[in-house]
């Protein structure tokens, strides 16, 4: 018992639940003081438990397709039910582009916007704007979609890929070639970026307001001039916080299924214009799962969520990780 | 030299500072088209019979989606049924024993299960009931969503309940209280504003998720309140609507967006409101 409020002390907990840094925390206790501790102890280790049967269970769901391809289930691009041959290679491919591709469009816009809201903003602005840009992840996934198909599809398809293509000839490069469908990893990646831009902005806008205000001051007082201040004293301390933001989006853009399956066109194709259609992992399953022929296409498809829980949950981890440092760091 | 030096190093900086006011009203912007284009699309379709009525064949007119709104309240309710118990409990825990080794891991691993791709909850669920019970059902969409409501409420409950003064406990506990009595009577009432809110955060989070939702709850034509049958939900119904290729359906699909909308919204003002009035509670 004395090595365990040794171990409270430190801060480091111990076997015995009770007391860990907390000095106000009275040992011990009744039967039912016991029965409480058994019941949120049992609560907080469901959690653990649950992404475990998770595993366990798409794990062993994919584990047929998984045998039967081997690797070449990464690597392979036929994905044909009637021959029972399974290869996940153009959705991987699909949601690495279309999710890389909302990373280069989101990341820019949300840094600007957590600039402007911890820099520049007045401050009768700063509530209404952060509002606004949060809002954004309150919308439903499905209701990006139907927006995506009605509105944003149009407009790429008659405006931006022309633009794209003739006016900024940008079709002589195999990445805006083709004919313009509408339904394609471009607007995939555009709807994409317009989703996990509050997720980074907020990530980011809360390292930047991390930053302490005597640094800022110090770099005023030295003469910098805004900016100078934000490029030399804020952004090096939020870079590994913000660089977390961007990782987090990504996890969510990985994932993200219905809006995505509305607008990329569903195509089983590798093709190198963003203009052509596409698939994605999520967008595979969501299509084809309840429609599945045969016990080897169902298990294939939990193939591909098994490689998407793999690469999300890499993702994920690495991400809080990242911002889990970055604000230990600035509270030390 | 030195004067037109110190000019250029204003100007870049005012630049910069037009182009994040630039970000920012480009940020808001996309906000700004959805919800008109919501409204405008939206609105002209929603009447009476769009909530009272079912869904009604193409090229009959009249149809609602009544059974779609029942459907995602009593999926919802599962997943609440699920979700909050656990989540507050694992919050309470995290609160309490803020170093232990269990919670640690129970933080981290919350935040990683909060950024699983709901489609793989969906696989888990469809595993773990529809496969055994042989059928889609309302109690297999509930599990998928619930899952996902508990590290929402988990986190935000272990914030709540940290604020909660020491004293307070303190006081209690000097006054003879077990620590459940403390934690059931003192602790939990004043951190009751925050959970709510986290609670309604994650409502309205997983009221508007749809592919959970595709191969568990699957959606139902008629009316069903069992939870042991499909069920309809408004996602799925702007879903399945919207990829249709009839005008009417689309339309139908813009008015039930929009009420998700609504009612994602109204949760989240509301969310807003309890967490104000419940820090006030808390810190008074």
């Amino acid at each position: 018992m004395a090595d365990a409020s040794q171990a409270g002390a430190t801060g480091m907990g111990s076997r015995i639940p009770e007391g860990a840094g907390e000095p106000t925390r009275i040992q011990g206790g009744g039967v039912g003081d016991r029965i409480y501790d058994v019941v949120i102890t049992a609560f907080a280790a469901a959690v653990p438990v649950l992404l475990l049967v998770i595993f366990v269970v798409v794990t062993v769901a994919a584990w047929p397709a998984l045998r039967t391809f081997g690797f070449s289930f990464l690597t392979s691009s036929e994905w044909n039910p009637v021959k029972q041959q399974f290869g996940a290679a153009p959705a991987i491919y699909g949601t690495v582009v279309s999710s890389f591709l909302a990373l280069v469009l989101a990341t820019p816009l949300a840094l600007g916007v957590a600039i402007f809201l911890s820099e520049y903003a007045p401050g009768w602005l700063r509530r209404p704007v952060a509002f606004a840009v949060d809002l954004l992840a309150a919308i439903p996934s499905v209701v990006y979609g139907l927006w995506g198909i009605f509105v944003l599809i149009p407009i790429l398809r008659s405006y931006v890929m022309p633009f794209l293509r003739d006016t900024l000839h940008l079709g002589a490069t195999p990445f805006f070639s083709g004919p313009a469908y509408g339904p394609s990893m471009l607007a995939a990646g555009v709807i994409l970026a317009i989703m996990i831009l509050p997720y980074i902005s907020a990530v980011a806008r809360e390292v930047m307001m991390a930053v302490p205000r005597s640094q800022r001051e110090a770099a005023l007082a030295l003469g910098a001039t805004r900016w100078e201040m934000i490029r030399g004293s804020v952004l090096p301390f939020a870079k590994s916080g913000v660089i977390g933001g961007v990782i987090l989006g990504l996890g969510r853009a990985l994932g993200e299924t219905m809006a995505v399956t509305m607008v990329i066109g569903n195509r089983q194709e590798i093709a190198a214009s963003l203009f052509a259609p596409g698939y994605t992992m999520a967008s595979l399953i969501a299509n084809q799962f309840t429609e599945a022929t045969g016990d080897l296409h169902l298990s294939a498809l939990m193939a591909v969520g098994f490689v998407l829980f793999i690469i999300t949950l890499i993702v994920n981890a690495g991400a809080r990780w990242l911002v889990w440092r970055t604000s230990r760091g600035a509270g030390a | 030299m030195k004067f037109r030096a110190s000019r250029r190093r204003h100007v870049v900086s005012a630049v910069m500072g037009v182009v994040t006011w630039g970000a920012a009203i480009t940020a808001t912007l996309p906000l700004l088209f959805i919800l008109v284009y919501l409204l405008a699309k939206g609105v002209t379709s929603l009447n009476l019979a769009f909530f009272t009525r079912l869904p009604r064949p193409v090229g009959v007119s009249g149809g609602g989606v009544a059974n779609a709104i029942v459907g995602t309240l009593i999926v919802v309710g599962v997943a609440s049924a699920l979700g909050v118990p656990v989540g507050v409990g694992a919050g309470v825990y995290l609160a309490e024993r803020k170093a232990a080794p269990l919670a640690t891991t129970v933080r981290f691993l919350a935040d990683v299960l909060n950024g699983l791709p709901s489609i793989v909850m969906g696989i888990f669920a469809w595993e773990l009931v529809v496969v055994p019970m042989g059928h889609f059902s309302a109690l297999a969409g509930g599990l998928a969503l619930g899952a996902m409501m508990i590290p929402v409420v988990t986190r935000t409950t272990e914030e709540m309940v940290r604020v909660v003064p020491t004293t307070l406990y303190e006081a209690a506990l000097a006054l003879g209280y077990t620590r459940w009595r403390t934690a059931l009577r003192i602790v939990i009432p004043t951190a009751m504003g925050g959970i709510i809110t986290g609670v309604m955060v994650a409502l309205a989070r997983v009221a508007g998720e749809t592919a959970p939702l595709l191969f568990t709850a699957i959606g139902n034509e008629y009316m069903s309140y069992s939870l042991t049958q499909p069920i309809a939900a408004l996602p799925l119904t702007i879903f399945n609507y919207a990829i249709s290729p009839y005008d009417e359906w689309h339309s139908l699909a813009w008015a039930a967006a929009l009420v998700l909308i609504v009612f994602v919204l109204l949760v989240s003002m509301i969310a807003r409101a309890v967490t104000r009035s419940g820090f006030a509670r808390a810190v008074d």
